[in-house]
């Protein structure tokens, strides 16, 4: 169970609001990349955000770069999930490869409010805020198993541990 | 928004194991993935024929040194080009480029590109490293680029592009199709920059989410490789994960070319570990009959130039409602629109003529190719005599890194493919995107101008 308070924002967040491309091949450690966290789009971000609290989005979150610091600076702030009307691909891939919850639910990403308190019970596959509780669709099978294992260096890792070794084609 | 010259036909539900027909991104996954057929919509685990990284690639190191291999498993699929930050503005930067040398040194990877070379995608082109039917995968958003090509090219994160160095496969959606057709020729002074610019504003930024964007009609057969290449490269704002022309003569032309000039300097032939297939060995056609989830036409007589406003790509506009807009900085160049055909363009303008006081242009070849061409062809000596500053082949100040980033309070008209706030380094700048000659033209008069209107 996820509960938080929800930092409400508008549709196609892309990624430079996210994570500005002016640090995305300098800035390596958590601290540093947790600190420009939305840093274009709301500063006050990075520094109110607490452990577990929710991104909620419009359509395309997450629109643009391929940077994966736009889902890890989320993950580096304690940030529980980012529910939205729809995910741009690739924020969505990083996102689930860093065990960043990434829940498709427009009916919720409408009905919350910004700095309401919401929770996300993913076995139950509801979402609850003041104006009700709100269903979403199982993940895909592959997105679970990493999840599962814990993002996808670990499931990797596992994989490699117990093949041995890799498992190219000739 | 949706006129009547873009109609579209109902979406159809027979994209299911029933229907025999097979679109491109079946076709090329099903190949990738080892298996004689896949379904839209299925999982599919694909060993990609490259990955290609950037400047991201020390990055990517440092996750990949976590599964505790001493070699990548696919060292020659590799394909890492210098290209976002160079030459490097920042001891960090230069640091950050020390650390992918020597990891290129120490795994043995022949596909390496200095700074200098030029962009990712327009190197892997020029170098004819990835062919029709083949998939490439990399970590960088404009991947679809290789569509041009009619190969299938996706953008993936760090992590992913890590796990294929590590086990050479990764999965994939198998995603839904949606046809792109251009009737006719583009008229004078319209580009297949405005055509992309045109696609994205009418079905907005995420009108292709997810999908694989086939073009097709005699529009897209007349259109050349530049052309081409810009288009399938800006499909990535329209959320698209791929995109595909079909391979044609043209195509073949051009990799041929490509080949004949790597094996003239003695350089190796594509990725291949043995002999390199044909250059059109492995190309693949969608099927006629193949499901697409939306069909869009558009007759080529009916655009015209098309300009995208702060601060997204769908906030597009005909140019002719935005003229008059003043702007401080021009900038032609990146991975959409920063080759010879565009070089080109922007010296016919220029030429004879001065960048108007209170504004700059900068122009940044796509690669040390096209510079080589540009330069032969007398279109540097015209941009620069006109007052344009030419940068190094590179992405130059397109995500605000360095080499002609804005003020606060300025405007950037910009040949590049994003104008999200704060991209090119403060928040407080506009930025229009626009083909070069529109770029060129505003240089020259200071405000944003159709160019048939000085030339």
């Amino acid at each position: 169970m996820i509960r938080g308070r929800a930092w409400k924002y508008g549709d196609n967040v892309n990624t430079d609001v996210l994570f500005p491309g002016k640090y995305t091949y300098t800035a390596r450690g958590r601290d540093e990349i947790a600190r420009h966290a939305l840093e274009d789009l709301d500063p006050a971000f990075a520094l109110n955000v607490r452990t577990g609290d929710l991104i909620i989005g419009g359509r395309n979150f997450g629109c643009g770069s391929s940077r994966e610091q736009a889902a890890t600076c989320l993950v580096y702030n304690g940030v529980g999930a980012v529910i939205a009307q729809s995910f741009a691909r690739i924020f969505y891939r990083n996102a689930i490869n860093n065990g960043l919850l990434a829940i498709v639910c427009p009916e919720a990403a409408q009905a919350i409010q910004g700095q309401e308190v919401v929770s996300l019970d993913l076995e139950r596959r509801v979402i609850e805020c003041t104006s009700g509780c709100f269903e979403f669709p199982a993940l895909s099978a592959t997105v679970q198993e990493i999840l599962e294992a814990g993002g996808l260096v670990e499931q990797v890792k596992r994989r490699l541990a117990s093949e041995g070794k890799a498992v190219v084609r000739p | 928004m949706h006129d009547q010259s873009s109609s579209s036909l109902p979406a159809r539900k027979d994209n299911t194991s029933k229907n025999k027909a097979e679109t491109f991104a079946q076709k090329v996954l099903a190949r990738a993935g080892g298996r004689e057929r896949v379904d839209i919509g299925e999982v599919v685990d694909v060993q990609p024929d490259v990955v290609l990284s950037h400047d991201n690639t020390a990055a990517i190191r440092e996750i990949w040194s976590q599964f505790g291999q001493e070699r990548v498993a696919i060292p020659h699929k590799l394909a890492i080009t210098l290209d976002h930050a160079v030459p490097a503005p920042t001891t960090r930067h230069a640091q950050n480029h020390a650390e992918i040398r020597r990891f290129v040194a120490e795994q043995g990877i022949n596909h390496f590109f200095e700074v200098g070379r030029g962009i990712c995608h327009q190197v892997l082109s020029e170098e004819a490293l990835v062919l029709p039917g083949q998939v490439i995968l990399g970590a960088d958003s404009h991947t679809p680029h290789f569509g041009w090509l009619g190969a299938f090219g996706a953008g993936i994160g760090r992590s992913e592009v890590a796990a294929l160095w590590a086990t050479g496969e990764l999965w994939l959606r198998v995603p839904e199709s949606i046809l792109v057709v251009l009737e006719g020729e583009l008229p004078v002074g319209v580009t297949a920059k405005d055509f992309a610019l045109r696609i994205i504003g009418d079905w907005g930024a995420d009108g292709g989410l997810y999908a694989s964007i086939e073009f097709g009609g005699s529009g897209i057969e007349a259109l050349s490789i530049d052309s081409r290449m810009a288009l399938a490269n800006m499909m990535a704002e329209f959320g698209a994960k791929s995109s595909y022309i079909r391979p044609d003569g043209k195509t073949k032309a051009y990799l041929m070319a490509a080949r004949e000039r790597n094996a003239s300097n003695g350089k190796p032939i594509g990725i291949h570990e043995g002999d390199a297939p044909e250059v059109t060995q492995l190309q693949l056609f969608p099927d006629d009959g193949a499901a697409y989830a939306e069909r869009y036409h558009y007759k080529a007589a009916e655009l015209e130039p098309t300009v995208s406003c702060p601060h997204s790509v769908d906030n597009v506009s005909p140019l002719s409602a935005v003229a008059g807009t003043e702007v401080q900085q021009a900038f032609i160049g990146t991975c959409t629109n920063g080759r010879l055909e565009d070089i080109a363009e922007a010296a016919k303008v220029a030429r004879g003529r001065q960048v108007a006081a209170g504004t700059r242009l900068l122009v940044i070849p796509a690669s040390s190719l096209v510079l080589q061409e540009a330069l032969k062809h007398g279109y540097i000596q015209d941009l620069v005599a006109a007052g344009a500053a030419i940068g190094t082949p590179g992405c130059g100040p397109c995500m605000g890194n360095h080499m002609g980033v804005p003020a606060t309070g300025e405007v950037t008209i910009s040949s590049a493919n994003r104008n999200f706030r704060g991209r090119m380094g403060t928040t407080d700048a506009e930025i229009y995107l626009a083909s070069p000659a529109v770029v060129a033209a505003s240089a020259v008069a200071g405000k944003i101008v159709d160019p048939r209107d000085i030339v």
